[in-house]
């Protein structure tokens, strides 16, 4: 392959009072107008237009495991999908609130796949093609708030600045194969998960094959893959760095109700 | 953030459907009383505490009017005739005092549903095929109604009538459904939230046309046709 014809990762910065794309740099980020700046002198926004948030329960074989006991599916079953609304996403190096009564607040690290193409009725084999590119997700849960009436509920999976998104859109010919990447979280810097997107239950083609059976998939649309074994609770102040090999270091805060005035 | 294909069909002053439909569940008191001891039972547990939520993707809206497909292989689908709150202001944490203020209007909703009986983890797709969120492109503006709490709605099929009911007996009347869902979900303008249909929702074939009436708001009428 040609290197030089892939393109470069994009973010979406806001910079001095305007919104800019954005590539990497060895000094930060270069800005669409030749402006090279600092990591953390922007703000970072999720790296494209997102249309409908398509989110996968249960769609690694070792997440699966870890909570068998308190669960009623098999790998065998229809891909388990919920779907998210805007409000809930957030960019790299955001904040997150976590509620004062919640007792257990878990991150998830996701493969984010981006579609390109409209897509309606496609077969597996013809699913790649409708892939733009791929981001890094960590879509956080508050399992005190699961309730069993339509799982999950949004209260637990749709609150405001509790999916994070970023910082980068790759572009889907720059990972040439999306199900051999390692997925890392980091919180405080300590590893405590580590999974492979080779062990999705369900592959990309696979959901794209799926959802495109019943809905019509449009360019922005994002699906958001699941996350492998290794969910712990996170508190206040914890910082959260959700990375995948290739695809992005995603870094998140996590803040108390005190900042909203709670 | 979201805009979609379908956008173009809601641009009228003073409002535009950003494409982002909220529906309840469960909010109707009578159909949850309905079941009983089983809301308590396995795999429920307990009635819903929290509302019950959940997303019409953008593939699902249409509009006034337009052929609603009955997806392959399923024989009927259950209109359910929703009043659409339609959102004015940034609405977070709301308060029952300032709750109405934050709507534009109200609009009429056919929150179209392959039937199914067990509400633990329905598929996605029995809410979410192309076409299964008909609304009406009149927004009625919120000065216009004087209680949404205390609307008839009506449904016919093929012109006869098959469901009258109305906006009563909520769990969560307008007012607090807004106070709980922007308690950790800010809504946007142009965000419409649904406020629950009442049980006995009517089913229907395709070749059926389906039309739904809701007092001071308007009418909405749609056509299912085979896939």
């Amino acid at each position: 392959m040609n290197l030089s014809l892939v393109p470069a990762p994009k973010a979406i910065v806001a910079y001095a009072g305007a919104l800019h794309s954005a590539t990497p740099d060895p000094k930060g980020l270069r800005l669409s107008d030749g402006r090279v700046v600092a990591e953390e002198s922007v703000v970072w926004l999720p790296p494209f237009e997102v249309g409908t948030i398509i989110a996968l329960g249960l769609n690694y074989a070792d997440h699966l495991k870890e909570l068998s006991k308190e669960l009623t599916v098999t790998t065998q079953d229809a891909p388990l999908v919920f779907l998210k609304g805007p409000g809930a996403l957030i960019g790299h190096r955001g904040q997150t609130r976590r509620p004062r009564d919640a007792t257990y607040m878990h991150y998830e690290c996701e493969l984010a796949v981006v579609i390109g193409k409209p897509a309606k009725g496609v077969k597996a084999a013809d699913a790649m093609a409708h892939v733009a590119g791929y981001t890094v997700c960590n879509d956080y849960a508050i399992r005190d708030y699961l309730e069993n009436w339509y799982r999950p509920n949004l209260r637990v999976k749709n609150r405001d600045g509790g999916t994070v998104l970023g910082p980068w859109l790759v572009d889907a010919c720059a990972v040439p194969d999306p199900h051999q990447l390692q997925l890392r979280t980091y919180v405080n810097g300590k590893l405590t998960q580590q999974g492979t997107t080779a062990n999705m239950v369900n592959a990309i083609p696979a959901l794209i094959e799926y959802l495109s059976s019943f809905m019509t998939l449009l360019p922005g649309d994002v699906i958001l893959t699941g996350t492998p074994e290794g969910v712990v609770n996170v508190n206040v102040g914890d910082e959260v760095v959700t990375e995948i090999e290739g695809i992005g270091r995603l870094v998140n805060t996590l803040v108390g109700d005190e900042l909203f005035g709670r | 953030m979201a805009l979609t294909p379908w956008s173009s069909f809601f641009d009228f002053a003073p409002y535009r459907l950003s494409g982002v439909v909220y529906g309840t569940l469960m909010n109707h008191a009578p159909a949850l009383a309905a079941l009983g001891a089983a809301a308590s039972e396995a795999p429920y547990k307990a009635p819903p505490q929290a509302p019950v939520l959940y997303i019409k993707p953008r593939n699902t809206l249409t509009v006034e009017g337009a052929a609603v497909e009955v997806p392959v292989g399923v024989p009927e689908l259950e209109v359910g005739a929703a009043l659409g709150l339609v959102i004015g202001q940034t609405a977070c944490r709301l308060t029952r005092e300032n709750a109405l203020a934050h709507l534009a209007g109200y609009t009429v909703v056919n929150d179209l549903s392959v039937p199914h009986t067990h509400f633990y983890r329905p598929s996605v797709q029995l809410k979410a095929h192309d076409g299964f969120c008909p609304i009406s492109q009149r927004v009625t503006a919120a000065k216009e109604v004087k209680d949404p709490n205390h609307l008839q709605v009506k449904v016919w099929v093929d012109g006869q009538l098959v469901q009258e009911t109305s906006t009563d007996h909520r769990v969560r009347d307008v007012e607090q459904l807004l106070v709980d869902v922007t308690d950790f979900m800010t809504l946007q303008p142009g965000d419409v939230l649904m406020i629950g249909v009442s049980a006995g929702a009517p089913l229907v074939r395709a070749g059926q046309r389906v039309e739904i009436e809701i007092e001071q708001v308007g009418r909405l009428q749609n056509q299912l046709v085979a896939a």
